[in-house]
């Protein structure tokens, strides 16, 4: 890429192509298909055999000698995981979910032979009397700001063109021929754009950090892709639906503080983001949009991939910085900071995927644009991966300062099969609970972590009343523990010593003291542990503990589990009003603990039960409770 | 469980060559032992002493540390895996809305545990982090096929269309 | 170096801008307790022993790592800061071992002193340990990882320093132990069993493999002649043990001790240096007379035998033929001495009281037999040595000092006794070589340019009308370095000297073991160097060729160096050895 006017041309004769599905009174261009047919190949949808969905388009169009006029085109995440695989064809915007391969044959044949569009299968939200509404407008929508996803489930991720067309690189250029290092740095620290990776420092002051290091023999950029938090995966939608926008942040990053070499340190357990990232650094590659002098300019760019192995604690700056170097994950004391002595102990810029995934849009819309999202302190977007008891699971990118209830209720659909909410948990390991009563909390950074939990990456998963809350913790510790790299004792053994408390707790041998004790171990791994892993591991244990106590405190001094599922604390139990002796749940009894006459009331024999909960879920009369 | 099965190592010529590539490939580069080893387990399927050692050799790194970065990270196994792979997502989505069961359905029809192989390597189970299909909650993956929205019963019927 | 100015505890000091904060505290005699920090070998912050509070910072921190920076205040002393470490030291205790009265470290160990010094009654927080099986597989050193607290101060030393690594962490979170490749036994490894992870190790988790059991039977067994020899380090270090100075010589205490323990007679080794001096000497002039080998390499450190077996195997050549100093007494012993005094060599018993673990690793090398009996039957640490004076209850700072027994003097040269600092033995060789090869007496003979603990050294030495040049290296990563220069064609040696503890056999794995804050203040391969130096200067002979008993020995016994007796007796050959057995 020799200038900007040579990625002009590329845009310009791509942009009428895409604007079919971005601009809704866009006309079919001249040249070109007149519709396309969007399938999610995100890693959701993939899972639920999108890629046979393809398959099947490209057959039956086909067939019916279509394959000219309309275009299948594989995208990144829509974000509504829960319907998919989701389909959507333009012009119109018809939203199909849950498509099954058999759907794609009267898809093709009504919708795009006859102009029909196949109301059966579309998202139930879109359908009004009128026919169709964009799904934009459809409650999981209309509350979101697509910033970071802007470019998921429109563009194809395996296509530069398609990039280019959506004003792809022209940050890049603009930078690198209109701005000095300087300018970029003050326009991101001006913009308050805060990491979104975990504590929410500012990017532009760790820009200017690297910046200012003497980068005399090396400088880096790096990108943290190792997105571990169980529970969120954003980074992993954004790398497979918008690949290039990573590139070209990193790039402009590189450019602003003095770097030529970049690392994108990413998860081997994405297998369909590191195939498409590798897909598009060939591609920018070979356009020279990384390389030797960009846009025509002194600036030069490489960009590797490194594969995470699986190892949580790698997400950590420096255990990833160890990892890329090549030894096991350990993190290191800082200071140093990775700003002055990072990879190979040169001066080193790591921000993460969904952080790069902002860049470009501040460089193109400006500071100002991008200040007028989000709360006083926390600006911008948040992309939040909601899981958990809730409809619509899936990925939601909300301004900051957006309702944990906007989030749940209206985005999120609310709780299925009409149970109450009890909690939501972000921050995954790291974080903590929302409890129903700050159900009102505007969410961002600050606001989190007044409450004992933390933005983290943005996992969001609600919890309802069947959920235990000591479980919880315990799951949670329990992870921890098992990513804990052992190299500072409070985490290696104050962890594993908490989790042991844990485990008494919920099979009902704790007793009060346990609560004290589990407090101040907690408190005091946070301020020992060498690493944010470590130092934010108690947080689930003490968020509980300061939310639900009266949870730890009936399963310590009733050993009773209130939800249910700590197996040594429920017993099972049939109630005689209910049960109407259909027999079944003695037939499914893997143990043969129940037994009865059919007709009269079955009886649990506590003695053989092994509380598997099967005749529970059996029971066509809810007649089993476990409480 | 049960008794671990100690299987011999075996390579075939293609093997030892692809490994030797891949070692020059990588030899001299900063950070190479990650990506050798990654590689390396792409052709093996694990990462017994034997290739731990030419690693060793190629790289100049020594036995102990490469070992210490084999075992630090979960990805790497130094046993061979079944023929059929079976993960079960314990990610926070997938395990309340009850992976942990599905797990020990599986254990409890195959007679392994985690990390280990039934004694014709026909299966193997491993305990995944979150593989990112949290709207399939609770999801299993044999290979390359993913099943979702699983519940105990399912297991079952999944694991004889391999048997 | 540029200064800072900072507050510790609310008093102002000045220090360098390179410093730590524990460095600058204990400038200004405040006390942090640190546990994995070892000074320039192993600082990682993991421990969080050291943890401090810093006005500003977010978090307490390690004192051991965070560098001082200007207008910086610290506290060491508040409740915060007592209460966050007795916590970390109560944790690290719930996963350990605490047999301390069994232990080979008790009262030698610096978890144990902590957990004194910072008041811990109990231990709330027990739980789950993992019971681990003790490698005793070397004949060396015994790893326990019951007691390891994973500082990771052997696994650096083993890594960093020695360049050897064949332990390492493995595995994550509470499983993670040290160990060596798949689990292997350190015996199946290229352990070269210097034992430099023993003394770094603060607890009870590496020591050596004991053989005092072994000498105690041989001392009660009325059948044997038991004979006991010392190294040179040996003098200059046993004195710590008994609560005496850095530095401290206690060559005569230590002969008298050796008595009272009943040993039949008691030699000493730096008479074997002198014959090692005259072999090697012999065999170095051979070299430049016929054209052999170079750069000749010495011999006499074991652990850099073995080392050069596994890593340098095109080098073996190189290696002089010379058996190491005690191997060819316990020959010469049960040949010569058997003979002289008319005692069946199967019923010597010869005991070698030594600075280093590799030496029971040598002697156990079956090729080390010139008579047809091993040279040596029992190799003692000077560690095993001052249990056993304890066990016989020798009140051994009020003993007097005797000397060694005939037939091979009372005391050997100087140049014997500098063998147990870096350097030694070339300055010793060169004392030797020049007065051969030029047929004149010299007055000096002190060369200072290969003296000193620096990592390697390099001097040509001009003898006659031969410019010599020679290097010297300790520690094995300072020889690998040396020997790849060697490889390249980038050095052109006649003779280098290489020892594989740094600083020489005065800072042996064999040696008393100082914590790591005594070690951060003291430098004590200097400290225990000076002490043989002192004694070479004290010595009447200070040249190898001039000890009268030396003279004596060819004279009656073998003839000539290198001639054909010396061949079988004192001389050996190196095998090259797999990784991994």
């Amino acid at each position: 890429m020799k200038s900007l006017a040579e990625l002009g041309t590329i845009r310009e004769s791509m942009k009428d192509c895409v604007n079919l599905r971005i601009d809704e009174h866009a006309v079919a261009p001249k040249k070109g298909a007149r519709a396309h047919v969007l399938v999610c190949g995100g890693t959701g949808c993939t899972s639920s055999s999108s890629q046979k969905i393809i398959d099947e388009f490209e057959k039956q169009l086909a067939t019916n000698g279509l394959a000219e006029e309309v275009q299948v085109i594989k995208t990144g995440c829509f974000g509504l995981c829960a319907l998919g695989p989701v389909v959507v064809v333009y012009p119109e915007g018809a939203f199909y979910s849950m498509v099954q391969v058999e759907d794609v044959a009267e898809i093709v044949s009504e919708h795009l032979a006859k102009g029909n569009v196949v109301s059966r299968l579309l998202y139930e939200e879109t359908v009004t009397d009128d026919g169709i509404k964009s799904l934009y407008e459809v409650d999981f929508y209309k509350k979101q700001r697509r910033v970071a996803l802007r470019n998921c489930g429109v563009i194809d991720p395996e296509n530069i063109e398609e990039y280019i067309a959506v004003d792809g690189y022209q940050a890049l250029g603009k930078v690198l021929t209109e701005m000095t290092p300087e300018e970029v740095i003050e326009v991101i620290k001006d913009s308050g754009l805060r990491g979104r990776g975990g504590a929410g420092f500012s990017t532009g002051m760790k820009w200017m950090f690297t910046a200012r290091a003497d980068g005399s023999n090396g400088k880096y950029v790096a990108c943290n892709a190792d997105e571990g938090d169980p529970g969120a995966f954003m980074d992993r939608s954004i790398l497979e639906g918008d690949p290039h926008a990573i590139i070209e942040a990193m790039a402009i990053a590189a450019y602003a503080v003095g770097a030529d070499t970049g690392y994108v340190y990413i998860r081997a357990e994405y297998p369909i983001a590191v195939k498409r990232l590798q897909i598009a650094i060939d591609q920018a590659k070979e356009m020279g949009l990384l390389g030797d002098h960009i846009f025509g300019t002194d600036f030069s760019f490489n960009l590797e991939l490194r594969l995470g192995a699986g190892a949580f604690v790698c997400g950590e700056e420096t255990a990833l910085m160890t990892s890329i170097e090549g030894h096991r994950g350990e993190p290191r004391p800082r200071p140093p900071f990775p700003a002055n002595k990072g990879l190979w102990q040169k001066p080193t810029l790591l921000n993460n995927v969904e952080t790069y995934a902002n860049i470009t849009q501040i460089i193109n819309n400006g500071a100002e644009w991008f200040k007028t999202i989000g709360t006083e302190k926390s600006k911008g977007t948040k992309v939040f991966a909601l899981g958990g008891k809730i409809k619509n699971t899936g990925l939601v990118e909300i301004p900051m300062g957006t309702t944990l209830r906007e989030i749940v209720e209206e985005i999120g659909g609310g709780i299925p099969n009409g149970k109450q909410f009890k909690a939501a948990q972000t921050g995954g390991p790291s974080g903590g609970c929302i409890p129903a009563s700050l159900i009102d909390i505007e969410i961002d950074y600050d606001s989190l972590i007044e409450i004992g939990s933390m933005m983290g990456s943005g996992g969001l998963i609600v919890m309802d009343e069947d959920t235990c809350m000591v479980d919880i913790a315990k799951f949670f510790l329990e992870f921890t523990v098992d990513e804990s790299c052992g190299k500072c004792t409070p985490c290696r053994v104050g962890t594993k010593r908490m989790l042991e408390i844990l485990d008494r707790i919920t099979k009902g041998n704790g007793c009060l003291e346990d609560l004290d004790r589990l407090e101040e171990l907690a408190d005091s791994i946070k301020s020992t542990a060498l690493c944010g892993l470590g130092q934010t591991a108690p947080n689930p244990v003490l968020s509980t503990l300061r939310y639900f106590r009266d949870e730890y405190i009936a399963h310590v001094v009733d050993k009773k589990c209130p939800a249910g599922v700590c197996k040594d604390l429920v017993s099972y139990s049939i109630v005689a009003d209910k049960c109407k002796g259909c027999g079944i749940c003695a037939k499914n009894c893997p143990v043969g603990a129940i037994s009865g006459q059919i007709k009269s009331p079955f009886t649990i024999d506590p003695a053989v039960c092994v509380k598997c909960g099967v005749c529970m879920g059996k029971c066509p009369f809810k007649a089993i409770v476990n409480k | 469980m049960s008794e671990k099965t100690v299987i011999a190592f075996h390579e075939t010529a293609e093997q030892a060559a692809a490994l030797q590539k891949v070692i020059e490939n990588h030899k001299g580069q900063d950070g190479a032992l990650i990506p050798v080893l990654h590689e390396a387990q792409e052709i093996y399927g694990y990462l017994p002493i034997e290739v731990q050692q030419k690693i060793s050799e190629g790289l100049g790194v020594t036995m102990a540390e490469i070992y210490g970065v084999v075992t630090f990270y979960t990805q790497f196994s130094t046993q061979p895996k079944g023929e059929f792979k079976i993960g079960v997502c314990l990610g926070t989505a997938c395990y309340v809305k009850g992976s942990g069961d599905i797990l020990e359905k599986i254990k409890e029809k195959l007679g392994i545990d985690v990390n280990e192989c039934t004694p014709d390597g026909k299966f193997s189970i491993d305990a995944t982090r979150c593989i990112g299909a949290c709207g399939l909650a609770p999801v299993m993956t044999i290979n390359d096929d993913v099943y979702g929205r699983l519940v105990p019963e399912d297991i079952e019927g999944i694991l004889a269309k391999y048997m | 170096m540029e200064m800072v100015n900072i507050k510790i505890n609310g008093e102002a000091i000045s220090v360098p801008s390179n410093y730590t904060i524990l460095q600058a505290a204990r400038q200004a005699g405040i006390d942090i307790p640190t546990l994995c920090y070892l000074k320039g070998i192993n600082e990682i912050g993991a421990c969080r022993m050291c943890l401090v509070e810093v006005k500003g910072a977010k978090g307490l921190v390690t004192a051991c790592v965070y560098p001082v920076n200007e207008g910086m205040e610290v506290l060491t002393n508040t409740e915060r800061v007592r209460s966050a470490r007795k916590t970390v030291l109560e944790l690290t205790l719930s996963n350990h071992e605490k047999k301390c009265l069994t232990c080979p470290r008790n009262q030698n160990c610096e978890l144990q002193r902590l957990s004194d010094e910072l008041g811990v009654t109990d231990i709330p927080f027990e739980g789950e340990t993992i019971q681990r099986e003790i490698d005793a597989s070397s004949p060396s050193i015994v790893r326990d990882n019951n007691k390891c607290i994973l500082c990771r101060r052997c696994v650096s030393v083993c890594k960093k320093v020695q360049t050897v690594g064949v332990i390492d962490a493995k595995e994550r979170g509470f499983i993670t132990q040290i160990g060596c490749t798949f689990d292997k036994p350190l015996n199946d490894t290229d352990c070269v069993m210097c034992g430099q992870c023993i003394i770094a190790c603060p607890v009870g988790a590496l020591y050596e493999k004991d053989s005092t059991k072994d000498v105690w039977a041989a001392l009660a067994d009325e059948s044997k002649h038991v004979v006991v020899q010392t190294a040179p380090a040996v003098r200059v270090a046993l004195g710590e043990e008994f609560g005496m100075p850095i530095g401290s010589r206690v060559t005569g205490k230590m002969v008298t001790a050796l008595r009272k323990l009943g040993f039949d007679k008691v030699f000493d080794t730096n008479f074997a240096a002198d014959l090692t001096i005259m072999e090697e000497g012999t065999e170095l002039l051979g070299r430049i007379k016929d054209g052999g080998k170079f750069p000749m390499i010495t011999s006499c450190s074991p652990g850099w035998v073995k080392f050069c077996e596994h890593n340098f195997p095109d080098l073996l050549e190189n290696l002089s033929t010379a058996k190491s100093p005690h191997e060819m007494y316990g020959a010469i012993i049960k040949s010569y001495y058997a003979e002289k005094a008319g005692i069946d060599p199967k019923d010597i018993y010869v005991v070698s009281v030594m600075p280093c673990t590799a030496k029971k690793f040598e002697s156990e090398r079956e090729e080390l037999a010139g008579t047809g009996y091993p040279d040596v039957d029992a190799v003692l640490t000077t560690r095993e040595l001052a249990k056993m004076i304890k066990e016989a209850r020798i009140d051994f700072t009020k003993l007097a000092d005797t000397g060694f027994d005939h037939p091979f003097g009372e005391e050997a040269s100087g140049a014997g006794v500098i063998f147990g600092a870096t350097g030694g033995v070339m300055e010793a060789a060169l004392r030797t070589v020049s007065e051969v090869l030029t047929g004149k007496s010299f007055d000096e003979i002190e060369y200072n340019a290969v003296r000193g603990t620096e990592g390697i050294k390099e001097a040509t030495v001009t003898i006659g009308d031969l410019d010599v040049k020679v290097a010297v290296a300790s520690g094995l990563g300072n020889a690998r370095a040396l020997l790849e220069k060697v490889q390249k064609g980038e050095a052109d040696y006649h003779f280098i000297e290489i020892m594989a503890c740094p600083g020489g056999c005065v800072t042996g794995g064999g040696q008393p073991i100082q914590p790591a804050k005594v070690r951060a203040e003291i430098d004590l391969k200097a400290e225990r160097a000076k002490a043989i130096y002192d004694e070479d200067r004290s010595l009447k002979v200070r040249k190898s060729h001039e000890n009268p008993y030396i003279k004596q020995l060819y004279a009656e016994y073998l003839g000539e160096p290198c001639g054909h007796k010396s061949h079988k007796l004192l001389h050996t050959h190196y095998t090259a050895r797999p990784r991994l057995k």
